[in-house]
């Protein structure tokens, strides 16, 4: 009895320590899932579960998120773990179709297996759903998958991250958290012929009808200007002072990914991307271009009283918080308007330890004229340039 | 708990970061003066002063406000501009529903305040925020120019 | 019996069927003089000669008002009607909200305890100068009891009764209670109207001094003891189901007290609005859209097209109408098209309730507090006499408080909990979940002989019959009279003229009244088609309007005062044109000159309006400059902007980003000038400024673009076209 009773609490002791372990992957997996920020894409509609659906449109043809939940018909309940490394690294899932670049596999490839296996751990303990992605949209010949074998030839490097023994463990966690898991290159680096990442860096480039900024150390157009605490504070809160609020894409990956990150990773994130050499890539500030038309810009400003000052005040200082702050931000200074019109366009939202802040698209109350006459005098306003914007920006 | 002061009083609430201040004042203070119109802050009726800057209470987290000072309609005939505004809108009967005016009234006193004597245009700078279905826009030209020449 | 010429009318001949039927009653009197008690009952103390006065020992006096208060300032209006025969002054009065209470505030006019159709002030004219003067006579009599005088040797003023010889007097508080025991009078003999001390001036208004500081309370701003907050939010489909909801998201919102629902309705109840809020977004609920899943605009406008292809109802015939088409020189054949539109009221959809196994108590700002009662009397299964109707001030009504259906809905949710509770709607549920005012497809034809004289005209309207759902015994052999109100009673001489009226109900939205009602819709047709025909005849359309006015000398009165106001005629700057619209409706006539300017990217700035009025008597003057203004910047928002639309049985607006308001730095300037026929029958003024900004717009356009607007809203239209 004696005998049995130890037997017992040994077995106790052995199970609730492999608990104990299985708790802890799936936390580190939690936390790994939101630093390669997986519910940028695969967040349905409503906002609630990862079962997919969102919409893509590529130069060639569109592209829907799947289902990441555990649903073993229509979601990832029938991987192995030997299934998934592969398709994280090589972008061939468990049916061996090739999965088209907007995975972001040819950065998740970096991850090392405990990472991605947390990570598949994590969607595991998700309540399944049943949610089967929209066939995609591709003419020939993107919808030939196998054509994919030859694209990943040249695109991706299938390979783990090694550390750096020159730097410093700081610089080498960012280098991962950037790399590797934030996907950051995958919007912030322009793309080749192939829709591949080219070899300008972070240099900044406009997808998915956003412009992702230059994040290389260039000081005109990338982060050379920015002090790091601007780069801290706009990282995990979505704001710095004089900067602008994070908005569209930018706004989701730190709603739904960096203002998790412990401050170290910020830290660690701020230290790599100091280290992207510079390239002087960016909008070209536009120039006064004379004869603009005065009318056009009194309807602009008439408009911004309307509709826009009640968040961000005449002086773009925000009215009711930072989040409304427009003044100093990039985007009021490209004279393309790209991030102007998206916003419009779209809205924004971003989550904050204050709550929710939102802006919504105005497309439906105000004319394409009206638009790009707003889009004018921020540009003129705030920017202090002139550039004429097509009223065919905000057409559908 | 979060401490906010509101038209010279101190309160100490129990409630979440989040919370508008709009639904603090009405629900909590039960100052009702301050309106809820769109939730959005894109018709103006729940607009109050922080620091006598005019804010718009359902887009302000109760969380940011700190130790800044909030007057509402309910206190800002206790301001100078604030009640020669409240009385040229009744001199020049203004209000039809009113349900917009508590903001109207809050936009025009921080108006006054920063400029005395506005015109036209600066009028309509100032208060195009401020949504009136009844359409009473005419009148609050005539109101501000009126409390602008009573001064 | 006159034409009818509105809602007030299309409840007029409820009325008619209501007091057939309440002949043998003894309802009779009440009708002359609207909540008159049958019998003195025990009052008290309190003199309380009828259902519109109440004086108190201590010289309170109270008037209730029938007519629901949404800014239009009737609370005044009716106010000043009363008092000016009481022989008191506004400062002395307070106001009181009338119950619901058919016996005693049905307006005997309208048939219904109803504010509606700019009716208040034409119904209240006469019967309640008489419930004021009756009040008097009974003051003046007891107080000669006293004195023991003859009345006519007393006189009423300022609350008091003075005994003109030997100037004693009495306050009314002294003689409340004498003057209850006096006979209610047989005859009542009205003031002079030369002797008017309130009628006709423009006092302060009653309502407003508490709008402006805050104190004022809305239905919204309600707080009653132990009172939750709670958030509706119903399927965004008609006809959808309710599927499920995500009920542990909802609890772990800090301040949720509840959820309840009804087959298509979730509400997440709060301690405050905010947990309503955020505990409805966690709800996440899902619907069942429903047999109306597949509506789109594009398919109701089809429906639209396609009925507008049959014949109608016939509204009016008069002379052979084909055949005076067939002889005119010159044609113009047109479709006008008018868009659904939300009411988009400030104050969004609330009711507040505490129904209780014995009774209930509703607060809510309602323009038929009867029809209310009966909702909540049909929801929960109370008699309705154990409900109390609290009207409140409304935070705008446009005729979205004219439906009642809102508060049975608030009904069904507030019996399952036995707590008092505040249901309200967002924004976004005000907008998408409204009774819109129905899309309006017009075919018309007219002609014009050799003389550049019409001579044909042929109108056929395809929409929406509100009255069939609202209040389908105002039907007229099937026809719903608004959906013709303006058309067929135009002011203008012309010898062949065909009204049809087509049915054509939208599937999967509701409809409902919408400021201006039937005019709204007709003038935009009749005075913009009367502008292409003055195009047509090569005549300045002011000149072509004038010689058509020979039998409407107030239409030509009016039309005169707004041109020469307006300057008409004096050249303009490039770029701007001026706009003509005349019309008669609610028993006023109106004519507008709008004047705006089209730059050259399309932008429409308006300048100023000229709005020239003959209502009849006139009530409150400053009261009716503000309804015309009002009621015009609310006709040219609609204009310039609005269209509700659908997508997927869903609609698209929401919120005031997409569906646009005016602001104050696009309002015009606007000048009233009034010019009674005090010898006219009153007419009614909240509405009449909306009805003519659609059709002075259009014509304002056409004259400085030269391009024709027939469909509203005009801005999408012309943006960014080049002229």
């Amino acid at each position: 009895m004696k005998y049995f009773l130890l037997f017992f609490a040994v077995i106790m002791a052995i199970s609730a320590r492999s608990a104990q372990a299985q708790t802890d992957l799936i936390e580190q997996g939690k936390t790994l899932f939101r630093a390669a920020d997986c519910a940028a894409c695969h967040l349905s509609s409503d906002g609630q579960t990862l079962s997919g659906g969102k919409a893509f449109s590529l130069p060639f043809g569109t592209v829907y998120a799947v289902n990441i939940t555990p649903d073993r018909e229509t979601g990832i309940g029938a991987y192995t773990d030997e299934q998934w490394l592969r398709m994280m690294r090589t972008g061939v899932d468990r049916n061996e179709r090739h999965l088209y670049p907007v995975m972001p596999y040819t950065s998740y490839t970096f991850l090392n297996d405990a990472d991605t296996l947390a990570i598949k751990a994590y969607l595991f303990t998700l309540k399944p759903v049943q949610a089967k992605a929209p066939e995609n949209r591709l003419p020939f010949p993107f919808n030939q998958r196998w054509v994919m074998t030859f694209w990943n030839w040249f695109n991706n490097p299938n390979r783990r991250m090694t550390t750096d023994p020159h730097r410093t463990p700081e610089w080498n966690r960012g280098a991962y958290l950037v790399e590797a898991l934030g996907h950051c290159d995958q919007c912030h680096t322009p793309r080749n012929f192939m829709f591949g990442l080219s070899g300008k860096a972070y240099a900044g480039t406009v997808q998915v009808g956003w412009r992702a900024y230059n994040l290389t150390s260039d000081t005109e157009h990338g982060l050379g200007g920015w002090s790091d605490s601007e780069l801290f504070e706009y990282l995990s809160t979505g704001y710095a002072p004089h900067r602008g609020p994070a908005s569209g894409p930018m706004a989701e990956a730190i709603k739904n990914s960096l203002r998790y990150l412990p401050a170290e990773d910020i830290r660690a994130m701020i230290v790599y991307l100091r280290s992207i050499p510079a390239r002087s890539n960016g909008p070209q500030r536009g120039k006064r271009v004379p004869g603009a038309s005065g009318e056009n810009e009194d309807v602009g400003r008439h408009i911004f009283q309307q509709a826009c000052m009640g968040c961000h005040l005449e002086n773009g200082a925000g009215r009711q918080s930072d989040w409304g702050a427009l003044e100093g931000a990039h985007s009021l200074s490209d004279p393309a308007a790209t991030n102007i019109i998206a916003v419009l366009r779209t809205g924004t939202s971003i989550k904050t330890e204050h709550g929710k802040m939102a802006m919504p698209s105005f497309t439906k109350a105000y004319t394409p004229q009206e638009l790009t006459a707003i889009s004018e005098y921020l540009l003129d306003h705030f920017g202090g340039i002139q550039a004429p914007i097509k009223p065919e920006s905000f057409k559908n | 708990m979060i401490t906010i002061r509101v038209n010279n009083e101190s309160h100490q609430l129990d409630v979440t970061d989040d919370m508008p201040l709009l639904w603090v004042l009405r629900d909590i203070l039960g100052l009702t003066g301050t309106k809820y119109g769109c939730g959005v802050a894109q018709c103006g009726a729940c607009t109050i002063h922080i620091d006598g800057i005019p804010a718009r209470a359902c887009q302000l987290p109760v969380s940011l406000i700190g130790d800044r000072h909030i007057t509402t309609i309910e206190a800002i005939g206790n301001t100078k501009e604030g009640a020669r505004i409240q009385a040229a809108w009744l001199q020049n009967q203004v209000i039809q529903c009113g349900y917009c005016q508590s903001g109207q009234i809050m936009a025009a006193t921080a108006l006054l305040r920063d400029n005395p004597n506005p015109t036209d245009d600066d009028i309509d700078d100032a208060m195009s925020g401020n949504i009136c279905r009844c359409g009473t826009y005419v009148r609050i030209r005539e109101a501000i120019h009126q409390a602008a020449n009573n001064a | 019996m006159p034409k009818p010429r509105d809602i007030g009318a299309v409840l007029n001949r409820r009325a008619f069927f209501q007091g057939s039927l309440a002949l043998g009653g003894g309802m009779l009197l009440s009708g002359m003089i609207p909540g008159l008690p049958g019998a003195q009952a025990d009052t008290g103390g309190v003199f309380n000669p009828n259902a519109f006065i109440r004086i108190d020992r201590s010289g309170g006096i109270t008037l209730i008002m029938r007519h629901a208060e949404m800014g239009q300032g009737i609370y005044t209006g009716i106010a000043m009607l009363i008092a000016e025969e009481l022989e008191v002054d506004l400062e002395q009065v307070v106001l009181e909200a009338a119950p619901a209470d058919p016996s005693r505030y049905t307006d005997s006019a309208a048939g219904e305890e109803v504010t509606g159709g700019s009716a208040s002030t034409r119904d209240s004219w006469l019967p309640l100068r008489q419930a004021g003067a009756a009040a008097r006579i009974m003051l003046v009599a007891a107080a000669a009891a006293r004195w023991n005088v003859l009345p006519k040797s007393c006189a009423a003023q300022h609350g008091q009764i003075i005994h003109v010889l030997t100037g004693r007097t009495l306050s009314y508080g002294d003689l409340a209670e004498e003057a209850a025991l006096q006979k209610v009078p047989e005859k009542i003999i009205l003031k002079d109207p030369s002797t008017f001390r309130l009628i006709g001036t423009s006092p302060q208004r009653l309502d407003t001094k508490p709008k402006s500081n805050g104190t004022a309370i809305f239905g919204m701003d309600v707080r009653v003891p132990g009172m939750k907050i709670g958030r509706i939010m119903a399927s965004p489909v008609q006809g959808g189901r309710l599927i499920s909801y995500d009920s542990v998201a909802v609890r772990a919102i800090a301040g949720v007290v509840d959820i309840i629902t009804l087959p298509d309705v979730i509400a997440v109840i709060g301690d405050h609005s905010w947990a309503a809020i955020k505990g409805l977004e966690a709800a996440n609920p899902q619907w069942d859209p429903g047999p109306h899943a597949a509506v789109s605009t594009k398919i109701l406008m089809d429906d639209l097209r396609r009925a507008s292809d049959r014949t109608g109802l016939v509204a009016k015939n008069t002379g052979d109408v084909d055949a005076a088409l067939a002889a005119c020189s010159h044609q113009i054949d047109a479709v006008y098209e008018l868009p659904f539109l939300a009411h988009a009221a400030l104050e969004p959809i609330n009711t507040t309730l505490h129904i209780r196994p014995d009774g209930a108590d509703v607060w809510v700002g309602t323009q038929v507090p009867v029809r209310a009662r009966q909702e909540v009397a049909n929801a929960t299964g109370l008699p309705p006499e154990k409900i109390a109707i609290h009207n409140h001030v409304i935070g705008g009504g446009f005729g979205r408080r004219l439906d009642s259906g809102s508060i049975g809905q608030a009904a069904r949710l507030a019996k399952q909990i036995s707590y008092p509770v505040k249901l309200f709607w967002t924004r976004e549920e005000d907008i998408q979940q409204d009774q819109f005012r129905p899309f309006y497809y017009d075919r018309i034809s007219a002609g014009l002989n050799k003389q550049r004289r019409i001579a044909a005209w042929k109108h056929r309207t395809t929409g929406s019959y509100v009255t069939t759902r609202w209040a389908p015994e105002g039907l007229q052999n099937g026809l719903d009279t608004d959906t013709v109100d303006g058309a067929t009673e135009t002011p203008y001489a012309i010898p062949a003229q065909r009204n049809e009226s087509v049915q054509c109900e939208p599937e999967g939205l509701t409809t409902l009244w919408w400021r201006g009602v039937g005019p709204t819709h007709n003038i935009f047709v009749v005075e913009g088609m009367i502008d292409e025909l003055a195009h047509l005849a090569e005549t300045d359309p002011l000149d072509f309007r004038r010689s058509m006015l020979g039998h409407s000398p107030r239409g030509l009165k009016v039309l005169n005062e707004a041109a020469s106001k307006s300057g008409w005629g004096t050249p303009l700057p490039a770029g701007h044109g001026r706009g003509i619209a005349l019309h008669y409706s609610f028993q006023t006539w109106a004519a507008t000159v709008l004047e705006v300017r089209v730059t050259r990217d399309n932008d429409i700035r308006l300048i100023w309006a000229d709005t020239a009025v003959d209502c009849g008597p006139i009530v409150f003057p400053d009261a009716i400059k503000a309804q015309i203004q009002g009621g015009l910047i609310f006709g040219l928002t609609m204009a310039l902007y609005n269209e509700i639309t659908v997508t997927n049985g869903r609609v698209d607006q929401s919120n005031f980003h997409d569906y646009r308001m005016m602001r104050i730095n696009e309002a015009p300037d606007i000048r009233v000038h009034l010019v009674p026929d005090l010898s006219a029958d009153i007419g009614g003024i909240g509405e009449v400024g909306t009805v003519a900004a659609a059709p002075a717009l259009a014509n304002a356009i056409f004259a400085a673009t030269g391009r024709r607007l027939r469909r509203i809203p005009f801005v999408p239209q012309i943006a960014g076209k080049s002229t």
